[in-house]
């Protein structure tokens, strides 16, 4: 697991921007499968995204840490910041948006957490302290692409 | 972020000069494109060729633009890179947009 936290930025959408690239970019060099680079980019992007906009939805920006831990067959990363905590419902709910609805009709957001929960072969979330804590892990292990 | 517009006999073609679509600026990209599509040619094209990454707002603000432009108007999709792909894969829009895999297919495939 995930035992520091490498990387920290503020909770606006810019910063998270660039604080998550250059995770990004250090796991590449690190060795991460260009495939699940894309992975992690996406399931971070939506990650961070949802404190900017949740988390510290009632305050001003706080910070938000990133920090991982690579080894051959897993890449945990870990999100913290102390914003207002994560409600079960999010991780728990489980259908894909329904598409079959006339099209004025398609939705045009929550597809965050289903996409986390596709690309990811782990979740977990701890609350401590008034700081939320989120992990996802990543497969790395040769045999799966 | 930019939007580049050409008039064509395939329909209306959309270029986006932009390498993200994000929640940074999936509200600017909803709102550009409304602007951009005033002109009411019944066959949109969007042209992703330089969009490297989109996220969920990012898509959302595609889905808004399509909704945009009313049921009797339609916007295709073309030259999605890899990434961009998979997020329209995995929440499975790749079924409700037509998706081109360059700008020539997608003006080749003329539907007006």
């Amino acid at each position: 697991m995930v035992d520091s936290f490498a990387c920290s930025f503020l909770a606006t959408e810019l910063d998270a921007r660039s604080g998550i690239g250059s995770v990004v970019e250090r796991l590449r060099r690190m060795g991460l499968p260009e495939a699940r680079a894309g992975d992690v980019q996406i399931a971070l992007a939506e990650a961070v995204n949802n404190v900017v906009e949740h988390a510290y939805a009632d305050a001003a920006p706080g910070d938000v840490s990133i920090g991982y831990s690579l080894d051959a067959k897993q890449l945990w990363v870990s999100i913290r910041d102390a914003g207002l905590p994560l409600p079960n419902k999010n991780l728990t709910t489980g259908q894909p948006a329904d598409l079959s609805v006339p099209l004025e009709d398609l939705p045009e957001g929550g597809f965050g957490w289903f996409l986390i929960r596709e690309l990811t072969s782990d979740i977990k979330y701890e609350r401590d302290n008034g700081n939320n804590r989120l992990s996802l892990c990543f497969d790395v292990s040769k045999s799966c692409v | 972020m930019s939007l580049t517009s050409t008039m064509t006999d395939s329909g209306q073609i959309v270029t986006v000069n932009a390498e993200r679509i994000d929640a940074a600026i999936a509200i600017q990209f909803k709102e550009d494109m409304r602007s951009e599509t005033e002109s009411g040619a019944s066959r949109v094209i969007l042209d992703l060729s330089e969009v490297q990454f989109i996220d969920s707002s990012g898509l959302g603000a595609i889905v808004a633009a399509m909704k945009q432009l009313g049921s009797n108007r339609k916007l295709d999709l073309a030259g999605l890179s890899p990434m961009v792909e998979k997020v329209f894969r995995l929440t499975r829009m790749d079924t409700v947009f037509d998706l081109y895999a360059s700008l020539n297919e997608a003006t080749a495939a003329s539907k007006i």
